[in-house]
């Protein structure tokens, strides 16, 4: 935490709680139950419940090693790769279990995104940053289409005007900002319906930040987000649902104006108010 | 830094400020680092003037090898000898005909008291290349008008004349103790004062296979011999090599099993060369029956050599690429492959490229295993391809050197020259490689 210095629970909460009428017509596009995370002997995620509704913003809080990268992870089956790596319990997207093994990851991960802490652009151009998704999944048919699906993810995530003469540059000369935008650009073009983002502005100076978070907000209206954060202030800003992790357990989660302003948990309380974490 | 040298007129006021003079441990921190310097800038000009010792040995030895002496005769292509029945021309009559007698009788013309002592007269007839008959017949061949008429024609000297004109041999020596007879230097000084000994650039010497007959002798045989085995080499162990690695790399599970293959790999690559050439012996030559002496059998010997260096180089271009670019593609959804071959690969292959030229480098100068299955006969003919008798260039330079005679000296130092050669083009091309690779990311 670099700028925050929380004393009070009441960190202003900034981003637009959902309305009465959007709280009744809460559509659950992520459903876990019992989900246990094993790294070897290692438990790192413990029973937890979690659910996303669609077309919100979920922040993911906790101190470090609590499990919160995992969970992302557990979303979009990234953790597949690391062979220690073990999952039991139920998730579900749009209520078909994503961990059935007749689903196929590769589908799962057009429909399910993902941008990473560090920003980690393709060593490519930036064009080819962007059309590369749409192109392994066939989503574009010409040139003109991919032209125009690239153009596209990159005004959605604010970067068009900055590179739009310079497509054919590799994507890794771009500033750490514009490389982390150029990600989430990367990320929209397969048009996937959830974007999970772990910590992406962790590698930001604070008006890049304010970009993202400007730019999560906006992305809201088109895709469900989970995103983890270390920052309180951008939980507050960005999400509409927080859930805080502990020590794998998934302490409390809820309303992020309820969990700032009137923690239920005695842990959360002290995390975001910075007595521990 | 706790010893501070406080400067005298030090001012006390103000916060404790360090002083800028040069403190005794820093002097000593300097001083390792010049040391540093000077050992390595040592270490690299030995390195520099060992190469610089052994290219310029080569070199100055087989410089001459390049050019040969010729020497002028007046030849008649007598019809006696060429068109005996009289009538049309015939070509049987020509491809049989005496051409060595027409070389005779011209040097025998040369030099008529020469011809009296048979010994004398040998010596005379080996002034000349003894395959001198042979580029009459093909120059009467091709122009069968020659018939009948009389021609100045430049023949090649013979190795030991030709080591004499170059200079090699000392002519204040005692007759005894040089290879060439007072005899025979009166006949080369003659040829020389009539202007007739004249130095020309020795084509055949690239364009021809071995031969018993130094002058006669080129590299072109064993060179193609080197490229055909190479290609096998290549064509077998890159592939496979870079799909081990591959597998090994990104899809294996890590544990005990594959632990041990890399172990057994890392262990291949220390395992004496010579050790491949008798498994290539037992297992391509005798089980599977390929020819012997083949670029085949000696390019999958050398593969087998080569595939360990191949393996461990392209692993750690592999391990090289930085796991972020691995999960960024993966959650876009590119399936393993995909990831490996759109992202991994085009990334790691300056790496493999590098571990393979190496590797190839190593096969191209490879000797001992290929002595195992036959590649270290003599083999005038150039190979035709790949299951065609054939040596390499190291090869080349191991029978060259082994041979007894002077001019084979500087045959050996030019073959050399051309191994060299051959070797700084391969590693420009794997440079020119990188740096495509290198520019597309
Ligand atoms: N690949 C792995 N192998 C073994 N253990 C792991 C692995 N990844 C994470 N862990 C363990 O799982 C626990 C949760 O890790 P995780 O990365 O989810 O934490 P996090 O909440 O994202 O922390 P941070 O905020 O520091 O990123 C940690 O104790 C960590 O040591
Ligand atoms: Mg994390």
């Amino acid at each position: 935490m670099t700028n925050t210095s929380v004393t009070t629970p009441d960190v202003d909460v900034a981003a637009k709680p959902p309305s009465v009428e959007q709280l009744a017509n809460r559509y659950t596009k992520i459903e876990s139950r019992d989900v246990n995370v094993y790294y070897g002997e290692k438990h790192a995620l413990k029973h937890v419940d979690l659910d996303v509704y669609q077309n919100e913003v979920t922040a993911l809080i906790g101190p470090s090693g609590c499990g919160k990268s995992t969970f992302l992870r557990c979303l979009n089956r990234m953790n597949d790769v690391i062979d220690i790596c073990r999952v039991t319990g139920r998730i579900a997207l749009d209520e078909h279990d994503i961990y059935d093994p007749s689903l196929d990851v590769v589908q799962l991960r057009a429909r399910v995104g993902m941008v990473f802490q560090k920003p980690n652009p393709f060593p490519k151009s930036i064009y080819d940053n962007i059309s590369y998704g749409p192109r392994i999944h066939g989503l574009a048919h010409g040139k003109a289409e991919l032209d125009e699906i690239v153009q596209k993810s990159l005004e959605r995530a604010g970067l068009w005007k900055e590179v739009s003469d310079r497509l054919d540059q590799p994507g890794t000369g771009l500033s750490g900002g514009q490389q982390q935008r150029l990600c989430i650009a990367r990320a929209i073009a397969v048009n996937p319906e959830v974007i999970l983002m772990d910590e992406p502005c962790s590698a930001l100076d604070p008006i890049a930040t304010a970009r993202i978070e400007e730019l999560i907000d906006e992305l809201r209206e088109n895709f469900t987000i989970v995103i983890v954060t270390h920052s309180m202030q951008q939980a507050a800003r960005v999400s509409q649902r927080t859930a805080f992790f502990h020590l794998g357990d998934l302490v409390e989660v809820g309303e992020t104006e309820a969990i700032f302003t009137n923690p239920e948990d005695s842990r959360t309380q002290g995390y975001i108010t910075g007595r521990f974490g | 830094m706790t010893d501070t040298t406080s400067s005298p007129q030090g001012e006390s006021a103000g916060p404790a400020r360090r002083p800028l003079t040069i403190s005794p441990h820093l002097a000593k921190r300097y001083a390792r680092e010049r040391l540093f310097r000077t050992l390595g800038l040592a270490s690299v000009a030995t390195a520099g003037l060992i190469l610089l010792v052994l290219v310029g040995s080569i070199v100055s030895k087989g410089y001459s090898a390049f050019w040969l002496h010729h020497v002028d005769l007046t030849i008649e292509f007598s019809v006696d000898e060429l068109n005996p029945d009289g009538g049309p021309i015939e070509m049987e009559t020509l491809q049989k005909a005496n051409y060595l007698g027409l070389v005779r009788d011209a040097l025998k013309r040369e030099f008529p008291d020469a011809a009296s002592d048979r010994r004398e007269r040998r010596k005379l007839y080996g002034l000349v290349s003894p395959n001198a008959d042979i580029m009459l017949r093909n120059m009467v061949l091709n122009d069968p008008s020659l018939v009948g008429t009389t021609q100045t024609v430049s023949f090649k000297m013979s190795d030991d004349m030709d080591t004499f004109a170059k200079g090699f041999i000392d002519r204040d020596l005692p007759e005894s103790d040089r290879r060439v007879t007072d005899a025979e230097i009166k006949w080369h000084d003659h040829f020389e004062a009539e202007g007739r000994v004249h130095v020309a650039f020795n084509i055949d010497f690239f364009t021809k296979g071995d031969s018993r007959e130094p002058e006669e002798a080129g590299i072109y045989g064993a060179l193609i011999g080197s490229i055909l085995t190479l290609t096998v080499t290549l064509l077998v162990s890159f592939p496979v090599g870079v799909m081990a690695a591959v597998y090994l790399e990104e899809f294996a599970p890590k544990n005990r099993f594959t632990d041990l293959i890399e172990v057994n790999i890392n262990n291949l690559a220390a395992v004496p060369s010579i050790v491949f050439g008798l498994l290539g012996l037992a297992v391509f030559l005798n089980f599977f029956g390929l020819p012997r002496s083949a670029p085949l059998a000696g390019g999958l010997v050398l593969a087998l050599m080569t595939l360990p260096t191949i393996i461990i180089a392209s692993r750690s271009a592999l391990k090289a690429v930085p796991p972020s670019i691995r999960e960024a593609a993966l959650g876009l959804g590119a399936s393993p492959l995909q990831v490996v071959t759109h992202h991994v690969l085009p990334l790691a292959m300056p790496g493999i490229l590098t571990g393979t030229i190496i590797g190839m480098a190593q096969a191209l100068g490879e000797t001992a295993p290929l002595l195992m299955i036959g590649m270290v006969a003599f083999i005038v003919d150039v190979p035709q391809g790949f299951t065609d008798p054939a040596t390499v260039l190291p090869v080349q330079v191991y029978i060259w050197a082994d041979s007894p005679e002077r001019a084979f000296v500087e045959k050996t130092s030019a073959a050399i020259m051309v191994l060299l050669g051959f070797l700084v083009l391969m590693n420009a091309i794997a440079v020119l490689l990188r740096k495509r690779f290198e520019r597309r990311w």
